[in-house]
């Protein structure tokens, strides 16, 4: 098999990893570099559970080549250190139950501006599934966060 | 069971020159933003061993006007068409197709490139493209050639292109007439069509749909009765001979007929 | 201060929001390799050979002939091999296992399996191979059938429903002194050890297991791991070194449980002013192709299908049924869902063919405490039916919502439902469910083998514990659950989780106090040592239950609900756009009100995915919609907020009131959907309500 050096910004650092330039961006994160925040769901870009950034824009990363972010920068989870608001907000609003799709879910809410509203929170996010929450209490979270109100319910009446 | 990776040769450029080059010495499967043949590759249902990968060729990435065209480049993403102001406003219609590709992960890598070399009948911009008599661009290391996308399919995900050829662009002709785009997936986002109709009201109109054939179709007798004024009902009651939709693990045939009468009224009533 | 009741920080840590969360594929073990599973391509047949058409150097290769005892999937019943021998009866039946620690080689290798196949049974209504039957009589249903002055006859229908972990199933088995450990996404890691201990025999008595983090289970985590475990432990003995199995999502969807298929009759006999007089139901599950828990599903299907009503004369028959189908297992509900929405569906029905409102239809027959349930069961003061109708009916405006919705493309309807706590009738006293609190130098220990999924078990138990033994919040640690350290404190299903091992764990907190007699956990260690207290479940006494006729007190307790949903149907597409979901549900007292309110919001989602969105398309014998794109649940755009209303009606035998929870919220929206479609006009009887069904049913104006 043939490896190719991809050379990347992972997290703010310089990454040369040794892998097949059709290898997964996920599992090159996870299995090359350690990162296992970063999460498969289904493996066909449905879920969301494995997004990360690149290039500051959300992608799923399982259904990305590696070659392609030759050059990019790249943000996982482990890129926010534990320090982002949305990450205890996740927690507290109980945004996360089982967890398996918040990494995937935060680094999508990253993307949303300073003010959304709502429909704006639900476009974002709707390319990440969640089976524990029915996604109220991710909005919750989300829209702290942005220090937006939060509506009771979302539906016309 | 996923393909195993060490299975495929994957080679990548960042010059069309050269991509065009590659193709014409090399049989390999263009692959942009990965959307599709990546779920091919985790399924294990990949019949491609051998890829070029164009992500890279920046110079396919731009929309523009030419001449009097809007000219959009193969690798502009979903997410680059619904911001560009140019397309707002010549093709909104196209803006609306691309919100509802997919969540914005696959708006952010899926291109409009690959939505036609996928050519899937469920494919949400095709209809779009078809019934504003866009042209795709064909280039090869030696030539380059515009097909009108009505002419450019020719059965189940089976086109014209030649291996040696790479969608370059797509060129879509001034619209004239209210633009009208409806999708019914198999849920509110990240949905596959189930039916999905274009449509631009003038004094010829103009209809396509997907999901109803093995390729995305213009409606001919369709808008001809739609032009020639005899009435919605008449219409629709050609329509009704025209496609022939399928049953599939999404749908009923039953169920799309009849939507699809359904929306060609609808389009009728909302671009009176 | 105290903690129940108050939605206090959880005890996962941010780990989940940080990805520091460990599941099963991030863990490796030195060494280790990766299995696969080779899986039957017939629904029905026999293996008539299998070849490997790859090199088979580096691979371990395991079939049948390598388990070391029984080859025999414990659970209800014995019938389900780890491994196919030669009779297949599924697709997607493990027939071969494959080791190696090139996951590119696995996946590359190719296995071909020949076989003389054989013409399999799909239709459970035609099948004569009866997993199991049951027969509750209350009263004559036949002799008040005949005095009834109307009878409303139906038939409605639900379908397979997927449960969609996002994270799909994985067990790790890895060999150590002695022994064997077992890490995994289990909901139950004490069935696990049953299954192995049958498998394994007494030649390898040491078999421990300990949930990893797990990625959701709703059910589908109860049973399945158990096989997934035995083949990682094959393959793990065969090899000597660490193997992991982790499904991809298509081997996920097609070879793993799901909701049992169901098919409901009703014929009930009213008074003309709409009491019921006579409740004659039937109930037909598909089991699929293995016993699995089918049993029990239906047991909870029929002892729910009359509904929340009063009716002295009922008669409910439920028969679970072999097909050549994957088995269908456990799933949030347990068969409730099923049979309540038939109940609820059918009421409506009622309220249209007697003319009268159906909140008054459920008015006039909601049970109240001193009612006796179905099984015989008299309700005590714990039972909250007509305060959730009423509650849910007025919050919504409902009345004034249906008299002026009428005759538009939007509509509105309800459901009432409600849902036995903890294992039925005598399965709490038999299981003898155990918890243990061990004393720390700063505090407490919980150790049960109860599995956080989501639902928040270390922080609802450690709440209880808290305040049981008065002291901080954070001197109660959790342990991981590992069998080899926690008590068996029952399988983390049938929403027992919180009532029963939380009532435990508060017996074990008070006993702790007692012995620690205003000592600190410091100034005991130095004082006494360390101290352990366990204590067993033990229900109350008034429990009544007779496992052969179903009659008794199936539940100790009840939770209550009614959902109110608005939606608008698009005339033309016939695509449904729920508005608003109302969640009106008591369940005791909510020991941590957000997790509580996400156990309503998650379910009811899950609920409304079961409605308009789930379909399961089977074809010759297969999940034809393996897929997360095919198979469709409901993203942040299917879904509107839900407004849920949480009633207290606390259950004097549950720690500090408490009730379960976790199944209940999935057995309302279902039906609340379909009686909206009916006001609309549209004669709906079956789910999922595709837009392809909605469609076959009537116009839209």
């Amino acid at each position: 098999m043939r490896y190719d050096r991809v050379k990347f910004t992972l997290n703010g650092a310089v990454r040369d990893v040794a892998a097949p330039p059709a290898a997964r961006l996920i599992d090159v994160l996870r299995e090359e570099c350690g990162l296992t925040g970063t999460k498969e769901g289904c493996g066909e870009g449905e879920c969301g559970a494995c997004t990360v950034l690149v290039d500051g824009e959300p992608v799923c990363s399982c259904i990305v080549p590696v070659a392609q972010v030759a050059g990019a920068e790249v943000t996982t989870i482990e890129g926010l250190n534990g320090e982002h608001p949305l990450q205890k907000l996740f927690m507290d609003e109980v945004g996360a139950q089982c967890g398996i799709c918040t990494p995937g879910m935060i680094m999508a809410a990253l993307s949303l501006g300073p003010a959304p509203s709502l429909d704006d929170v639900r476009t974002a996010l709707a390319g990440n599934l969640c089976r524990c929450t029915g996604y109220s209490a991710i909005y919750r979270a989300v829209m702290k966060w942005r220090g937006m109100p939060i509506p009771e319910t979302a539906g016309a009446t | 069971m996923r393909t195993a990776v060490s299975e495929l040769d994957l080679r990548s450029t960042a010059s069309l020159d050269d991509a065009l080059r590659i193709l014409r010495d090399e049989r390999r499967t263009p692959l942009a933003g990965a959307t599709d043949l990546y779920v091919g590759l985790n399924f294990g249902t990949l019949p491609q061993r051998a890829f070029l990968d164009i992500w890279a060729v920046d110079e396919l990435r731009g929309v523009a006007e030419r001449g009097d065209a809007l000219v959009l480049g193969a690798l502009a993403t979903y997410t680059s068409l619904i911001r560009s102001p140019l397309v707002q406003r010549r093709l909104p219609m196209l803006v609306e197709a691309a919100r509802q590709v997919g969540g914005v992960q696959i708006q952010n890598r899926g291109t409009i490139g690959g939505n036609i070399a996928n050519g899937s009948p469920a494919g949400d911009s095709l209809p779009v493209f078809a019934a504003a008599d866009a042209v795709i661009v064909l280039r090869s290391a030696d030539s380059e050639r515009r097909i009108p996308i009505t002419e450019y399919y020719t059965g189940y995900r089976a086109t014209v292109m030649r291996p040696d050829e790479l969608i370059v662009a797509i060129e879509v002709p001034p619209v004239e007439g209210r633009q009208w785009f409806r999708k019914v997936g198999t849920r509110a986002a990240q949905a596959i069509s189930k039916i999905v109709v274009a449509g631009v009201r003038s004094a010829k109109p103009s209809v396509a749909y997907g999901s109803v054939a093995p390729t995305v179709v213009r409606v001919p007798r369709t808008e001809e009765a739609l032009a020639a004024g005899a009435g919605i009902d008449a219409a629709v009651s050609v329509l009704e001979t025209e496609i022939k939709p399928i049953d599939d693990i999404r749908s009923t045939a039953e169920y799309r007929l009849r939507v699809a009468t359904n929306l060609l009224r609808r389009f009728w009533a909302e671009t009176a | 201060m105290a903690a129940v009741g108050k939605s206090v920080a959880r005890k996962d840590g941010i780990g989940k929001a940080t990805g520091g969360a460990k599941y099963a594929d991030d863990l490796t073990f030195p060494g280790m390799l990766f299995g696969r599973t080779i899986r039957s391509t017939i629904p029905r047949g026999r293996v008539r050979s299998v070849k490997l058409d790859f090199d088979t150097a580096g691979f371990t290769i395991v079939d049948h002939r390598d388990v070391p005892a029984k080859n025999a999937v414990d659970l209800m019943s014995q019938d389900q091999p780890f491994l196919v021998e030669t009779e297949v009866r599924h697709m997607a039946e493990p027939i071969l296992l494959l080791a190696h620690e090139d996951k590119e080689k696995l996946s590359a290798a190719r296995v071909e399996i020949e076989y003389d196949e054989e013409a399999p049974l799909f239709d459970p209504e035609q099948s004569t191979q009866v997993f199991k039957a049951i027969d509750i009589v209350k009263g004559d249903v036949a002799a008040a059938l005949a005095k009834a002055d109307v009878i409303v006859e139906g038939t409605y229908r639900t379908g397979h429903q997927e449960h969609i972990y996002i994270e799909p199933n994985g067990v790790i088995a890895v060999p150590e002194d002695g022994g064997i450990a077992i890490y995994g996404s289990v909901q139950c890691p004490f069935y696990v050890i049953k299954a192995l201990r049958c498998m394994l025999g007494s030649a390898h008595p040491n078999v421990r297991v300990i949930q990893t983090e797990t990625g959701g289970g709703f059910g589908g985590k109860e049973e399945y791991p158990s096989i997934i475990a035995g083949h990682a432990v094959l393959l793990a003995l065969k090899s000597g070194r660490p193997v992991k199995i982790i499904y991809d999502r298509v081997e996920d969807m097609v070879a793993t449980t799901k909701r049992h298929p169901a098919i409901v009759r009703h014929r009930t006999g009213l008074t003309r002013d709409g009491k019921l007089v006579a409740m004659d139901v039937d109930v037909l599950l598909d089991g699929g192709a293995y016993v699995t828990l089918s049993p029990t599903v239906l047991s909870r299907g029929c002892i729910h299908a009359a509904g929340p009503y009063s009716c002295d004369d009922t008669r409910i028959q439920g028969r679970a049924v072999f097909t050549n189908t994957p088995p269908n297992g456990a799933f949030r509900g347990f068969g409730a869902p099923q049979t309540e929405f038939a109940v609820e569906v059918h009421m409506d029905r009622i309220a249209e063919q007697l003319g009268i409102d159906p909140v008054e239809l459920r008015r006039i027959n909601a049970l109240r405490p001193g009612d006796r349930t179905a099984t015989g069961q008299t309700l005590r003061d714990d039972c909250s039916a007509h305060m959730v109708l009423e509650e849910a009916v007025k919050r919504t405006d409902f009345t004034r919502k249906r008299r002026e919705y009428r005759g538009t493309n939007r509509t509105i309807g309800l459901s009432l439902f409600y849902h036995g706590a903890g294992f039925t009738g005598a399965g709490e006293r038999n299981l003898k469910s155990k918890a243990r609190l061990e004393l720390t130098l700063t505090g407490v220990r919980i150790a049960t083998g109860s599995t956080e999924i989501g639902q928040g078990t270390r922080t609802m138990h450690a709440q209880i514990v808290t305040d049981a033994l008065a002291i901080p919040y954070e001197s109660v640690e959790v342990a991981q659950p590992d069998t080899s350290r926690v008590a068996d404190s029952g399988p983390t299903v049938a929403s027992r989780t919180c009532m029963v091992v939380g009532k435990i764990l508060e017996e074990c907190a008070l006993e702790m106090k007692e012995k620690l007699g205003g000592l600190t956990p410091a100034e005991y260690y130095a004082r006494s040592g360390g101290l352990t207290v366990e204590r067993m479940y033990e229900p109350p006494d008034w429990i009544q239950w007779d496992d052969n006729t179903y009659l008794g007190d199936a539940y100790a307790t009840y939770g209550w609900g009614c959902d109110v949903v608005e939606l608008e149907v698009d005339p033309d597409t016939y695509e449904v756009r729920p508005l608003r979901i109302t969640a009106v549900q008591e369940f005791g007292r909510p020991i941590h009100p957000a997790l509580a309110r996400g156990q309503i919001e998650g379910g009811t989602a899950q609920g409304m995915g079961y409605a308009l969105l789930e379909r399961v398309v089977m074809r010759d014998g297969a999940m034809a919609n393996s897929t997360l794109t095919n198979y469709t649940i409901p993203t942040t755009l299917d879904m509107p907020e839900v407004d849920v209303v949480m009633l207290e009606n606390p259950y004097p035998g549950g720690p500090f009131g408490a009730k379960g929870l976790g199944e209940l919220p999935m057995d309302g929206p279902a039906p609340a959907v379909v009686n909206a479609l009916r006001h609309m006009g549209l004669d709906v009887r079956e789910i999922p309500a595709t837009p392809e069904l909605i469609a076959a049913c009537g116009t839209i104006a």
